[in-house]
């Protein structure tokens, strides 16, 4: 019942996302069709506004806009006249959506050990090196990772491709260039959850009735000690869902990261809105799904 | 606690998530398919394949290869030769221009290509409901501007009419000399009736696409790649050298040139897709081609702005610039500094000189002009695109030497302002700025393209000047049919220009570059920097 509630709660909320991202979009000063080569006529001008509904309130192309999406049209794009949104989000999305899935995965598979291996070993060397390794990785960014990793693997050894998104080959890097942060994040975030789980009541209660400790923290206490990271992974996945812009521009990946950024310094205002309309869903929908998991992990969460 | 006690959980949980990795690494394999013959850095992705809407480099690239007019470049001069039309004759007053088609032209998918196309293909660019951005270089023909205007309703009252299946008739409002290389242009490329007529907007996804150039759109995948094979239907099929051409759009720089250096792609062909950094080194290899481009970068000046509308301040900021330095400093990719508006190598034209650099002189005027030593000169702003909007560093970096050349010579004081290139494109419109910079492409080989961008009416001129004498030049100098008389009056404008107003600092002429492997022929350097498709080919097959 509750999360058929939170459902409902969705449709207002994404109505108020996308009249705040049309309001700020229009804000922004110059539009979609200012350009080096200024039209040719007045008249011109004139013809393009009027056939984008430019030249009409700002509230009224919203109302517009929203009987389009009603029928599940996004608009055609302001910049690429020949495509329409619908167009971008099918051609990208999969994309973004490969890329993002395989850099959770990976964020995964290397945080959570390093996270556990540093809290079950607190304060001796495994932690120490963990930790520090963990710290490293959330410090370096993502735009000096990947050309790194490119110099290495691709430049001097040769094992993998430089760019581009074709064969399985191409898509071991950038998902690697694009978790790492996360996989510090995650290893942090579990190591704290997981200290925090070990001084619990029950964790203390069941020591004492004699419980060997590896299962007391594998069993019993991870279950704690993971919800730091539930909580952190729902939106960090739909982050890494809609593409990072900095990945797939250095790697040429035709995902739709890039167009989130450039549509916005486009003044691409149908794709600015469908992507950020897109975003919001994914992330509604990722917040849920953590609600969700919280139930299934924590006995002692129940909603109504 | 033994590491070994936990390791069947902890490989239990890691097995887990290695499966779902793999499958999603097996769900994102695409059919492998064979790669093209040749594969081409294209800066950016097209915004659109319309030969009548592109206005930009990158989609231009790709469209001479998809659909053909009148008249198409030569590849190694960029003068125009015949295209679609066989021959061509102009009258003796340079009015009317008969336009012989040939007589075994065919789309792509069937069907022939007639006058009819080719009146359909014009009207359609200067057809207000289109709105193409470039429909302004067709108002040479009669009633062109008018029709583009809304003014008038009938296109058949526009001078391009078919006289019968192969004979175009078009009628200009004066002679132009350079109308053929507008023939040459995108705009005037014969599109397919049928299609548009049934698509309309969506008239580019239509598959297989009609086209009446020399290779046909295999598919477009956005922000991925343009894939082109060999129009077989062409009319000059036969000498269309490579089958398949991928063309990539790129943003960066250092991955263009990393997939070049690895074989992954065989030419880049925009200097901006090139890193910046390494222009030293690599204008020394032989694979790096740079030539001398149609275009030119300057200072624009807002003169309606106090105090730049006294010309002399105008005239002190021009003296006090060190171009050599900036050429040599800055840009370092072989560019020329130049103190005039139209670049060296423009056909039939030779600039008159500007103002060279004369910092005493510059003192001079600027205390003439009331300000001596810079006293009382107010604080004012440059404006560029910064490199995060979506400009190219190169910008700033010439604002920063200009900022001191400034200050040390006349003691005036500058200040720097980065926008997004939305806003810089806004603002210098709108006159909503004290001194930018601005530069201009050329659009054919004739001075005209430069010199009547500052034209009291053009769009283009952001800089607020007008000037009726310099207007009544150029316009003169066009409804010459001689050469020499022709060049003389726009001496006398560029002169005016660049040497007594000033509305613009003139700095160099780009250079640009074509990166291109030993084993890739077909690509000769020309001032348009233009390659048609059909010439490229590998010489040695792999």
């Amino acid at each position: 019942m509750y999360f058929v509630n939170r459902l409902i709660f969705a449709i207002p909320l994404l109505l108020l996302i996308s009249a705040l991202a049309f309001a700020l979009v229009h804000l922004a000063p110059g539009g979609p069709f200012d350009r080096e080569r200024s039209p040719a006529s007045p008249e011109i001008e004139r013809n393009i506004r009027a056939k984008y509904h430019l030249d009409e309130p700002v509230w009224k192309q919203y109302l517009r806009y929203l009987g389009d999406l009603a029928h599940g049209d996004f608009g055609v794009s302001l910049k690429y006249r020949n495509q329409t949104v619908n167009d971008i989000i099918a051609q990208g999305l999969p994309v973004s959506l490969t890329l993002g899935g395989l850099a959770f995965c990976f964020a995964m598979a290397v945080g959570l050990p390093v996270g556990f291996i540093t809290a079950a070993r607190r304060g001796r060397w495994e932690d120490l090196a963990g930790s520090f390794f963990a710290i490293l990785l959330v410090c370096i960014p993502a735009f000096v990772v990947a050309p790194v990793l490119i110099l290495i693997f691709s430049i001097k050894l040769q094992w993998l491709p430089v760019a581009l998104w074709e064969t399985p080959c191409h898509m071991i890097l950038p998902p690697i260039a694009l978790g790492l942060f996360f996989a510090g994040k995650i290893a942090r975030i579990f190591r704290e959850g997981m200290l925090g789980a070990a001084q619990s009541e029950f964790v203390t209660a069941a020591r004492a009735k004699g419980l060997a400790e590896h299962t007391l923290l594998l069993r019993h206490a991870v279950r704690i000690g993971i919800l730091p990271v539930v909580s952190y992974a729902g939106p960090m996945l739909a982050d890494l869902l809609t593409g990072s812009f900095v990945i797939e521009s250095i790697f040429q990946i035709p995902g739709i990261g890039v167009f989130l950024v450039n549509s916005s310094l486009n003044r691409d205002y149908t794709v600015v809105v469908g992507l950020s309309l897109l975003y919001a869903m994914l992330l509604i929908g990722m917040n849920l799904m953590v609600d969700f998991a919280y139930t299934m992990l924590d006995p002692r969460v129940k909603y109504e | 606690m033994a590491i070994s006690e936990r390791a069947p959980e902890f490989f239990s949980r890691a097995r887990f998530v290695f499966c779902i990795a793999i499958c999603l690494l097996i769900s994102g394999c695409a059919p492998h398919e064979p790669r093209a013959d040749i594969t081409i850095v294209n800066n950016g992705e097209p915004e659109t394949l319309d030969p009548a809407l592109l206005t930009g480099i990158p989609e231009m690239r790709i469209v001479i290869g998809l659909f053909e007019g009148l008249a198409r470049l030569d590849p190694k001069t960029a003068q125009p030769i015949p295209g679609l039309a066989q021959s061509w004759e102009i009258s003796p007053d340079g009015k009317i221009y008969t336009f012989h088609l040939r007589t075994n032209l065919v789309w792509s998918t069937g069907g022939p290509i007639t006058a009819d196309d080719v009146v359909y293909s014009w009207i359609r660019t200067l057809n207000p409901a289109t709105a193409s951005d470039y429909a302004g270089q067709l108002y040479y023909v009669k009633n062109a501007e008018d029709f583009n205007a809304g003014k008038i309703k009938d296109p058949s009252l526009v001078g391009v009419r078919a006289l019968d299946k192969f004979t175009v008739r078009i009628e200009l409002n004066g002679p132009t000399l350079f109308f053929i290389d507008i023939c040459a242009m995108p705009l005037a490329d014969i599109v397919p009736r049928q299609t548009i007529e049934k698509f309309g907007d969506r008239w580019l996804m239509a598959r297989p696409l009609p086209v009446s150039g020399p290779y046909e759109l295999a598919y477009w995948k956005l922000n991925d790649k343009v894939r082109l094979k060999k129009n077989p239907r062409y009319w000059d099929a036969t000498n269309t050298q490579s089958g398949v051409i991928d063309i990539l759009p790129m943003g960066s720089p250092s991955t263009s040139f990393d997939l070049y250096e690895q074989g992954a792609v065989d030419i880049i062909w925009d200097r901006e897709v090139v890193p910046a950094e390494l222009l030293d080194v690599l204008m020394k290899r032989p694979d790096f081609h740079p030539f001398d481009y149609l275009a030119t970068y300057w200072v624009s000046i807002n003169v309606t702005r106090k105090p730049f509308d006294d010309p002399r301040v105008r005239k002190a900021l021009a003296l006090a610039v060190d171009r050599e330095r900036i050429v040599k400093k800055i840009t370092r990719g072989g560019e020329r500094p130049i103190s005039h508006l139209v670049p060296d190598g423009t056909a039939n034209y030779t600039s008159p000189d500007g103002l060279d650099y004369n910092p005493v002189l510059a003192r001079k005027i600027l205390a003439e002009a009331g300000y001596p030593g810079g006293k009382g000169f107010p604080r004012f702003e440059y404006i560029f695109n910064g490199s995060s909007g979506g400009g190219v560093k190169i910008h700033e970096d010439i604002a920063v030497e200009l900022q001191q050349m400034w200050r040390d010579t006349l003691g005036i004081q500058m200040d720097l302002r980065a926008v997004e290139w939305k806003v810089w494109l806004s603002s210098t419109a709108h006159l909503d700025y004290d001194i930018g910079r601005g530069d201009w492409i050329g659009d054919y080989d004739d001075a005209n393209t430069f010199l009547a961008l500052f034209q009291g009416n053009d769009g283009n001129n952001r800089t607020g000047w007008k000037n009726s004498k310099y207007d009544s030049l150029i316009n003169e100098g066009n409804a010459q049919t001689d050469l020499k008389k022709r060049e003389e009056l726009f001496q006398q404008a560029e002169s005016m220009l660049v040497r007594d107003e000033l509305p613009i600092i003139p700095l160099y002429i780009y250079a640009g570059a074509d990166c291109y492997h030993t084993n890739i022929s077909g690509i000769y350097k020309n001032i348009l920097d233009d390659h048609p498709l059909n010439y490229i080919r590998r010489v040695n097959s792999k």
